[in-house]
């Protein structure tokens, strides 16, 4: 049975990449109309530049894929980019040489995450989405503390490259994103710690009886999704060129957003890192194609809700569709958007 | 800082307590009358703990500043937390089904719009006509929510921010971007919230009303203690035949409802409508909730519990300026407040279960 379960989802070919393809048509769905609406759209450009609008929060979406495979939710990235880009702002003001700045931005951060992290393994009744709530609110409270309701910035006029600047043709903040992109994949995709993620979400506590260390893991995603949040907060404040207490407002929004178009369960346990990193592209083309038509940012905020919703609305469906009986494990060969190693661990926590 | 404060009281208390209280543990000298004390009554403890608390914060509050306990300003502070109260309501029994509701300033701050807007087109309209309104927008935007968890599963979070950046953009688009101000708004409208009945304020009044509701709602109707068995165990709830989406929708369509209604009375304190009104407002209920000692992991809460929730936080949010501390520091204490509060409703109900069990075993 699990034998024939596995093999039978592994050669589906292009089939279990439904979900993708989706997404690409939508993609491409996207680019034809932005081109009929602007007689400029259509070049390689556009393609090359559009994406340095939107990519400072797509660092977000894939730690939170992981977060969402895990089958938690985290709102307090955006919070976290507020924190550490407010942080690197003043102690740069403060005489701290930018670079050191910089790296004070990552490290914050990262703390952030480690807190999450460490909250969530200390209290495990609460869930991570009411921990995240709190420290959402104390990461953007302790900002504001900070500075009040005034800006910062100054910054070396060095430090605007990031978001500005090109390297050749290409914008040097889609290299940093396509490198990151590539770690993350590789991390979730061929590591321990990657099957790990998968198996945590799909039974955490199966994993904790076969002796995998689960606190760890979360710990683990928890500091990579901090980590993150501190490269978004570089980029995005690099764009800006200052910063104030009240940035990256909703972020986490556009991050969830992004990673559930993508395709990743809310039910944690599967999802493929490809789905995320195409629906990025096609909500930040979205965007600029409704800036096009002055399409009002009020308007924005309705059309990503609503994806947000149908999109796991569809996902829900086809996940009731695959599984009609008991769930996960009685129907593993009909579904579609399985990620391909998450019944493996499934049926070694039901055998074993 | 919170749970040591329930820490205290429940050791002073217990270490009191001579007489058995339970027969058949009398013999057992030690832990038994501390034991079935506590495990039959420990939210009571958890509340007499936010009392005291909130008696030491109003004494430091008096000692800084001596008008902070004067007959206008505790009106005020009530009349000021009595929306606040209204809202931790709708949210309790949210959290008691395991949910959360992110969406309720949206929903506030729809219909206080549509409202206000329609009263400055119609200014002859009954204020309760007014209410009416803005409890239908509500019922109906609590209703999406309910459908979108109860029935096609959606996470609560998922759905509830996927509806708050919806209603909010519908907010904006429906003003285009305007404000109502206090001239657009009739007198009637208005004073739905700033006017008194009986020298009482209308807000007062409102709060009062409900609370007493849904005190029997929630603790004398059948659906009323369904929702807690839904919240407490759903695989359960549902064998012994409650209908437990129904249960779930209900919960969701009347916190749109008090968010309707609460917007309304929103527009109506401040005189003015706005696409930002109430604007993560939610995070407020929701502290004042959980610190009323609604647990997040569900099926606990009680109504008195939210009402001193609402209290402290009230005190917390009036306090401040009183006392000359930042405005900028409030979220930050807002944040570590609701932390503060989750932290210690975990350690006391891990306390609690310890104890329980250490009762079996002898």
């Amino acid at each position: 049975m699990e034998k024939t379960a596995i093999d039978t989802n592994k050669p589906r070919g292009l089939h279990q990449y439904q979900w993708e393809i989706f997404l690409v048509v939508l993609f491409l769905a996207v680019n034809v109309v932005n081109s009929f609406l602007s007689p400029y759209y259509l070049t390689l450009d556009t393609f090359v530049s559009t994406p340095m609008n939107f990519l400072d929060k797509a660092f977000l979406v894939l730690p939170m894929t992981m977060i969402i495979i895990l089958g938690n939710i985290d709102v307090s990235v955006g919070s976290i980019v507020a924190l550490s880009s407010v942080l690197m702002a003043v102690s740069y003001n403060a005489g701290l040489p930018m670079p050191l700045a910089m790296v004070l931005a990552l490290l914050i951060s990262t703390t952030c995450g480690f807190i999450n992290g460490f909250l969530q393994i200390k209290f495990k009744e609460l869930s991570a989405t009411i921990i995240t709530l709190s420290t959402m609110t104390v990461f953007r409270g302790i900002a504001y503390v900070i500075l009040e309701d005034r800006s910062a910035g100054k910054f070396p006029s060095w430090f605007s490259f990031l978001a500005w600047g090109y390297i050749g043709k290409i914008p040097f903040i889609l290299i940093v994103f396509v490198l990151a992109a590539i770690v993350f994949a590789v991390i979730l995709h061929t590591t321990r710690f990657g099957r790990m993620i998968y198996a945590v979400g799909s039974n955490r506590t199966a994993c904790e009886y076969s002796g995998i260390h689960t606190g760890r893991v979360i710990l683990g995603v928890s500091m990579l999704a901090g980590l993150m949040a501190g490269f978004t907060s570089l980029f995005l404040t690099s764009r800006m060129g200052s910063t104030r207490p009240n940035v990256a407002l909703n972020y986490e929004l556009d991050a969830i957003a992004m990673t559930v178009l993508g395709g990743i369960s809310t039910n944690g346990g599967k999802g493929r890192i490809t789905g995320p990193l195409i629906s990025i592209f096609l909500i930040g083309f979205l965007n600029y194609g409704l800036g096009l038509r002055n399409v009002s940012a009020q308007v924005i905020l309705i059309i990503l809700g609503t994806l947000l919703i149908l999109s796991v609305l569809v996902q829900n469906f086809t996940d009731r569709q695959s599984a009609p009986s008991s769930k996960k494990i009685s129907a593993p060969t009909h579904r579609s958007d399985a990620g391909d190693g998450s019944d493996i661990h499934e049926h070694s926590a039901q055998g074993g | 800082m919170q749970s040591q404060v329930n820490m205290n009281t429940d050791d002073s208390t217990g270490g009191a307590n001579i007489r058995p209280q339970n027969p058949e543990n009398g013999s057992n000298k030690h832990p038994a009358g501390l034991v079935s004390k506590l495990t039959r009554n420990s939210e009571a403890f958890q509340e007499l703990g936010l009392l005291i608390f909130i008696i030491v914060l109003s004494a430091i509050f008096q000692i800084r500043n001596p008008n902070f306990l004067s007959i206008a300003n505790i009106k005020d502070l009530l009349a000021n937390t009595a929306i606040l109260s209204i809202l931790a309501v709708g949210m309790m029994m949210v959290i008691i089904t395991r949910g959360i509701d992110l969406s309720i300033g949206s929903t506030m701050a729809l219909s206080g719009m549509v409202t206000s807007l329609t009263v400055s087109a119609h200014p002859e309209i009954s204020p309760l006509l007014s209410l009416a309104q803005g409890m239908a927008i509500g019922l109906a935007a609590g209703l999406v929510i309910g459908v979108l968890v109860a029935y096609f599963k959606i996470l609560p979070i998922i759905a509830t921010l996927g509806l708050m950046n919806i209603l909010r953009g519908m907010t904006y688009l429906i003003s285009k971007g305007k404000w109502v101000s206090a001239y657009q708004m009739s007198a009637g409208f208005k004073n739905l919230s700033t006017g008194t009945t009986l020298g009482i304020s209308n807000l007062i009044l409102f709060a009062v009303i409900i609370y007493i509701l849904y005190a029997y709602f929630i603790n004398q109707t059948k659906t009323g203690r369904h929702i807690y068995a839904v919240g407490s165990s759903p695989d359960t709830a549902e064998l012994i035949g409650i209908k437990r989406k129904r249960i779930v929708l209900l919960v969701y369509a009347l916190m749109g409802l008090l968010a309707g209604l609460a917007g309304v009375l929103w527009v109506s304190k401040f005189a003015s409508a706005q696409g930002d009104t109430a604007m993560g407002y939610e995070l407020n209920v929701i502290a004042a909730t959980v610190l009323g000692g609604v647990s997040v992991s569900g099926g606990r809460g009680r109504v008195s519990g939210i009402l001193l929730g609402s209290i402290l936080f009230g005190i917390l949010a009036n306090a401040l300026p009183l006392i000359n501390i930042s405005p900028f520091w409030q979220q930050f204490i807002q944040g570590l407040v609701i932390l503060a509060a989750i932290i210690s409703n975990v350690l006391l109900q891990r306390r609690n279960d310890k104890l329980a069990l250490k009762k079996r075993v002898i």
